[in-house]
């Protein structure tokens, strides 16, 4: 069974000539099958731990360990990591102009399960993937994100996600930006992957909002850098009452209850 | 109009550009001697001429002084053209050269002053062909001089391919005379041994409610410095400069566009991408478009578009834009060079995608609106193969 195993992560960034460090300390285990959303506020690390565990070059590791079934992620380059099963959902998906976002995901598959996909049956697959996801045909002839709206971004994720079948699934505030309508189709585009049992969740995000469609195992609560308060799903329940007022020092801090627009 | 620059400018790049309003043109004072068919008439250049400044003159093997003579085993040209073509080898003295541009340069005066034959293909009016016409321009490892002049009548529909390949020292104009009403592609292709040096002059004079499109590919060679310029006999043509290129290590290689809007509603549109990469690696993009003051309901842009691969590489664009009058459709420029984009790399490499292969996809997605419109199969894929082979030479 499948486990990612994050021990004392500390993370470093450059900024400003100054060596800055965002992640101090992070531990966490995530198993194939299980659901873990990550909440915090604005600022609190969210995005440096999952671009950490994916190998982003901007972040340095300072200390700690991530293991994918006991195997050494750190140690492994970017795309390394995604063919041994990591995924992360950017929350900003990068625009690859000239780059199609058939010959994309092709090109991808073929990378993460180590052959190329008989194309008869890939092209099934991926037309029935889109269609799940509400995503007209001519998507494929695009280039990769280029003048995609937010919910297309995101949409696309999400296929790549359905497509590439990953052990662990990283989301970073994957519903952020998200309409109800488009919330509920991408939600259930992650639902279809979860059920399968074989994938890890780290629902990374800001809002409540999207654990009515995806209903987490565990909830922490991630503020200065690191996890300070695990729980079950009722720690949502006083997130969306209390906010991230209790958790974070000096003045307030938009609540995980509050709009989206007034992030 | 000049575009945001995204990714943070390399070391050694410049990146001008201005939009002049100006009553006498800037773009005619800024050349060194007016326009001629004699050599006599230019000064030998001595580097800080305007448009010698970015050239590295000891490497035009001497071109530019008179040193370079021709000596018989220069450049072995071949052309191949489909039926109802005519093609003719022709003297000096041949009524129809020189009918689409003067030399503007020292180097294009002396190839027009020392040529001894000139290629003149034909394509009559109204002859629509399916297949292009090819000019093999092969490189025989000697000084040559030479003279094309493609000439299209009224309707007509042509692609020409000018292929140059192999070792030579070379200066050459070509002319484009496109009748009313006609339509021609024309793709130039260096694809030089690593010693050539080519210098040309491509004047392009377009009829009425005619089309020029020239994709002008630039991979080999030591230096290459060519001029792809366009002017109108009549209102309603169209213009479309495309470019490619793909500096290396030591290449020096330098397009200088100039579009003469001298004929009121008339259309370009230019744009040019190059990827560079190794040390030394230098190229130059000069983009002139002129608007003249009768040249009202003019539609113009232009954008150059650089990648640069690695440190060490130097790229100069500059895109200038002159504008005499305010009765136009529209008129824009854009520029910027860029480092490769490491967030790209970045998403397609947390998609499983390896490094050289992920580096591959951009560069060949940074070029594949341009390759889209070469239109000649096997010049499109020999160019994606070229490129691929450039940047297997960068991984390894
Ligand atoms: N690449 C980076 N360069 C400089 N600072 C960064 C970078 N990434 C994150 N930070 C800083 O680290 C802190 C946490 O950012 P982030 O991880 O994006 O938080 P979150 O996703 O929780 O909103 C912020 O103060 C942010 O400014
Ligand atoms: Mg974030």
């Amino acid at each position: 069974m499948a486990t990612l195993e994050i021990r004392d992560l500390h993370v470093t960034v450059e900024a400003d000539n100054a060596t800055k460090e965002i992640l101090k300390g992070v531990d966490l285990t995530v198993k194939q099958g299980e659901t873990h959303a990550i909440m915090g506020p604005n600022g609190s690390g969210k995005s440096t731990l999952a671009y950490s565990l994916a190998g982003h070059p901007k972040y340095t590791i300072t200390s700690g360990t991530v293991l994918l079934d006991g195997e050494d992620v750190l140690a492994m380059s970017v795309d390394e990591r995604a063919r041994a099963g990591l995924f992360l959902a950017m929350q900003y998906p990068v625009e690859v102009p000239g780059v199609s976002v058939s010959n994309f995901l092709r090109t991808s598959a073929t990378a993460v399960r180590g052959e190329a996909p008989k194309l008869r049956t890939w092209v099934k697959e991926v037309k029935g993937a889109m269609e799940r996801l509400h995503m007209d045909a001519s998507f494929a002839e695009r280039n990769v994100n280029e003048g995609f709206s937010g919910g297309e971004k995101k949409r696309h994720e999400i296929l790549q996600l359905e497509l590439l079948k990953p052990k662990v699934a990283i989301l970073d505030e994957t519903d952020s930006g998200l309409d109800v309508d488009a919330l509920r189709i991408v939600s259930e585009g992650v639902n279809r992957v979860r059920e399968s049992g074989e994938v890890g969740t780290l629902l990374i995000t800001h809002y409540t909002r999207i654990l009515r469609y995806i209903k987490p195992d565990h909830v922490h609560v991630f503020a200065g850098g690191r996890i300070v308060e695990s729980g079950g799903p009722e720690l949502a329940d006083k997130l969306e009452n209390e906010g991230y007022e209790a958790y974070v020092k000096g003045g307030p801090v938009s609540g995980a209850n509050s709009k989206e627009g007034a992030a | 109009m000049a575009e945001a620059q995204k990714n943070p400018v390399p070391v050694g790049s410049t990146t001008a550009g201005q939009i002049a309003v100006a009553a006498e043109s800037t773009v005619a004072t800024r050349m060194s001697a007016p326009p001629s068919f004699d050599v006599a008439d230019f000064p030998v250049p001595h580097g800080r001429e305007e448009e010698w400044r970015f050239t590295p003159l000891e490497r035009l093997r001497g071109l530019h002084d008179g040193t370079a003579v021709a000596n018989g085993t220069g450049v072995k040209i071949t052309v191949e053209a489909p039926e109802g073509v005519l093609v003719e080898t022709v003297g000096r003295d041949d009524a129809r050269l020189g009918k689409a541009g003067v030399p503007v340069d020292r180097v294009a005066a002396q190839a027009y002053s020392a040529f001894e034959t000139a290629s003149v293909v034909t394509v009559p009016k109204e002859t629509v062909l399916t297949e292009p016409v090819r000019i093999a321009v092969h490189g025989e490892g000697g000084v040559a001089f030479g003279h094309q002049v493609i000439e299209l009548g009224a309707f007509a529909e042509a692609v020409v391919v000018l292929d140059h390949t192999g070792d030579a020292v070379f200066a050459a104009n070509v002319d484009f005379v496109v009748g009313d009403g006609a339509k021609l592609t024309v793709v130039s292709v260096q694809d030089w041994d690593e010693k050539a040096v080519h210098a040309g002059q491509h004047n392009a004079r377009i009829g009425r409610d005619a089309h020029f499109k020239s994709v002008v590919v630039t991979f080999g060679g030591d230096l290459v410095r060519l001029y792809p310029r366009v002017e109108y006999a009549a209102t309603g043509g169209e213009a479309e400069l495309y470019g490619l290129y793909f500096t290396d290590q030591g290449q020096h290689q330098e397009h200088r566009l100039f579009v003469d809007h001298n004929t009121p509603h008339c259309k370009s549109n230019v744009a040019y991408k190059g990827a560079l990469q190794g040390d030394d690696a230098h190229a130059v993009w000069i983009g002139d478009v002129l608007i003249e003051a009768k040249a009202e309901g003019t539609d113009t842009y232009e954008m150059n578009r650089n990648l640069v691969l690695t440190d060490g590489a130097r790229v100069d664009s500059v895109p200038n834009l002159e504008i005499e009058t305010g009765e136009i459709v529209g008129a824009g420029h854009a520029s910027a060079t860029g480092r490769f984009d490491d967030e790209q790399l970045f998403y397609l490499m947390a998609r499983g995608i390896p490094e050289h292969e992920a580096r591959r996809l951009v560069v060949r997605g940074f070029f594949a609106e341009l390759v889209q419109q070469i239109g000649v199969q096997d010049i499109e894929e020999r160019l994606i193969a070229r490129i691929e082979e450039e940047l297997e030479a960068s991984v390894a």
